[in-house]
């Protein structure tokens, strides 16, 4: 039964093929159809993930806030996305008179571009890559970079003072946090030693004692380079408390302000579906990709595994969404450069030193040495920074 | 010295025991479901004057004589009052055109504290809005007359008073009429015998 569904999709793909070689399909349109399907199927499962989202992120910071969230449409208001669509495609496509409309109308497709393509190198189960590629880590930080260009595109297109401040920061913040988030992931890479996202989840398979999973955020330097790469990964996703370049109360929306209708919503779908993306990755680099945490779960199927963690690390997020107020653009680059990157370079020494000290019970403690250390260190000094006591004023009261 | 981050992991465990508490704790969730669930309003809930009428039939039993004293008084002016007049053109004690136009009323209850004969008093009704911007939201007399039960349904402790009051009324008349009665039999004036 497990091994049924574990195999399901490849094995359908497979008898779909074949179904079609019988009737004397060429070989290399064979290929080609079966790359359509795997980007086809890719595409649809988080497309679907993205509608999903939408709907189950208002309704989680609903209920943080005691609130119900959207439940008049559909069952439990989970045909929300329909009826959000439906509005989005019949809005007017406005385009601001002195806007490039070129450059305008091309933005929210370059950023889907990315968006799209980031995806064609994870992992999704065993066996299940629509591209093998050997520097997929590479590939992926590579075309994710992308989106600055998009964002930026965006916010030059507009014509408008909001959308070229918002973009501005949101160039400003994504490199900054990009460099963190890559330091964070090439740690994975190192331990790993391969850039392959399938090799790295294949090294973090097996069980320690027959029970603990040897996913890389159970180390010292794993779970922190984890959560520099989840700090990065909510700053590359403009994600709250990161949501600078779309401040509402500063800067109307950003690099979004003249965007509506449809192309608003792919601005929006390409956003859920790269922060979905860069989900996958963290889970891909850190916890284990499509292992199952304890020995006897493996009977669930590896891609029930990755997209299960996938919707815990996208719960994570909105969770911190609810949480965090957003940041003043100083502090986040401030906390980007000052704090994160020491601190990725401290768990990236750290990984070194755990993998020389051979791995074992020495090596967790000295690399837990190596990176508590700088921490108390970089945090006292960087919290230090920011008074916490009473705030007095000089004029008033 | 505090552990760096340890306000955020603070603040994560708040957001985490609200988002669990409302699934397990039913009277965290306040939001009321509105067109399923209506709000109780307190009595002295009001929206916009209505007239009363007493007994069954509207016409017969409305309170109001045209006395026209809440038209002169209302600040924004929203009340039309035209007395009622029979064939020989006399006029009578009762209005034939009485409109109150809610989107000029300010609900400020003048019209309620000025009347005499506790004709007009506040109304609770909230679902009042209308397609047309103009015909709809001047409330005619037909529209506005509502009896004393359901006065009594909406405010019943405003309401009990008012009918002690008009009660009261209605007794020191009697009494007052039976007292000139009497007078008129007996001519004799005290005042005038102590000349």
């Amino acid at each position: 039964m497990s091994g049924l569904l574990e195999s399901a999709p490849l094995a359908l793909m497979a008898w779909f093929l074949g179904l079609l070689g019988a009737f004397g399909v060429p070989a290399w349109a064979l290929e080609a159809i079966s790359a359509l399907i795997s980007i086809g199927a890719v595409i649809g499962v988080f497309l679907g993930l993205f509608a999903l989202a939408s709907v189950m992120e208002r309704k989680i910071l609903a209920r943080v806030q005691n609130r119900l969230g959207p439940n008049r449409v559909g069952p439990c208001g989970l045909l929300q996305p329909v009826a959000d669509g439906i509005k989005m495609i019949t809005k007017e496509d406005l385009v601001p008179r002195g806007a490039d409309r070129v450059v305008h109308f091309l933005a929210p497709v370059v950023m889907m571009v990315p968006a799209l393509l980031v995806l064609a190198i994870l992992p999704y189960g065993r066996g299940m890559v629509p591209a093998e590629l050997d520097a997929g880590i590479l590939f992926f930080f590579a075309v994710g970079a992308g989106t600055e260009v998009a964002v930026f595109m965006a916010g030059w297109g507009s014509n408008n003072k909001y959308s070229i401040l918002g973009a501005m920061r949101a160039i400003a913040q994504l490199i900054s946090y990009e460099i963190p988030l890559v330091m964070a992931g090439v740690t994975a890479a190192m331990i790993a030693g391969s850039l392959m996202p399938s090799a790295i989840v294949a090294a973090q398979g097996g069980f320690a004692f027959g029970f603990i999973p040897q996913w890389f955020v159970l180390t010292p330097w794993g779970f922190t380079a984890g959560l520099i790469f989840f700090i990065g990964a909510l700053a590359e996703s403009n994600r709250s408390p990161f949501d600078l370049p779309e401040g509402e109360s500063e800067l109307v929306a950003g690099h979004l302000t003249e965007y509506s209708g449809f192309k608003y919503a792919t601005f929006f779908m390409a956003e859920y579906v790269g922060m979905f993306a860069i989900c996958g990755m963290l889970v891909t680099l850190f916890f284990g990709g499509w292992q199952a945490p304890l020995p006897f779960l493996t009977i669930v199927p590896s891609w029930a595994w990755f997209f299960g963690k996938v919707c815990a690390v996208a719960f994570t997020m909105i969770w911190v969404r609810a949480t965090l107020p957003r940041l003043r653009i100083d502090h986040l680059l401030a906390f980007a450069w000052k704090f994160l990157l020491p601190m990725s370079f401290a768990a990236f020494f750290s990984a070194a030193c755990w993998h020389f000290a051979g791995r074992g019970w020495a090596a967790w403690l000295l690399s837990l040495v190596v990176v508590a250390v700088p921490y108390l260190a970089f945090g006292s000094h960087f919290s230090s920074r920011f008074s916490t006591s009473r705030r007095t004023y000089r004029f008033s009261e | 010295m505090n552990l760096p981050g340890s306000g955020i992991l603070k603040g994560l465990a708040v957001t985490a025991r609200n988002f669990a508490g409302s699934y397990f704790e039913k009277d965290r969730l306040t939001t009321e479901q509105y067109p399923e669930e209506r709000p109780t309003l307190p009595e002295n809930a009001r929206s916009f004057p209505f007239l009363i009428y007493d007994g069954e039939d509207p016409e017969a039993g409305m309170r109001c004589v045209s006395c026209k004293i809440c038209e002169k008084e209302c600040p924004p002016q929203c009340i039309y009052i035209i007395q009622d007049r029979d064939e020989a053109g006399k006029a009578l004690k009762r209005p034939r055109v009485f409109d109150i136009d809610i989107s000029v009323c300010m609900s400020c209850q003048i019209c309620v504290e000025v009347c005499p004969f506790e004709s007009i008093r506040m109304d609770q009704d909230y679902e009042l809005s209308a397609y047309d911007r103009f015909g709809a939201l001047v409330h005619d007399k037909a529209k506005l007359l509502k009896s004393n039960t359901y006065y009594h349904r909406i405010h019943p402790s405003e309401a009990a008073e008012t009918d002690e009051r008009i009660e009261a009324d209605r007794k020191k008349k009697e009494a007052a009429a039976a007292a000139k009665a009497a007078v008129k039999k007996e001519p004799a004036k005290p005042a005038e015998g102590g000349q």
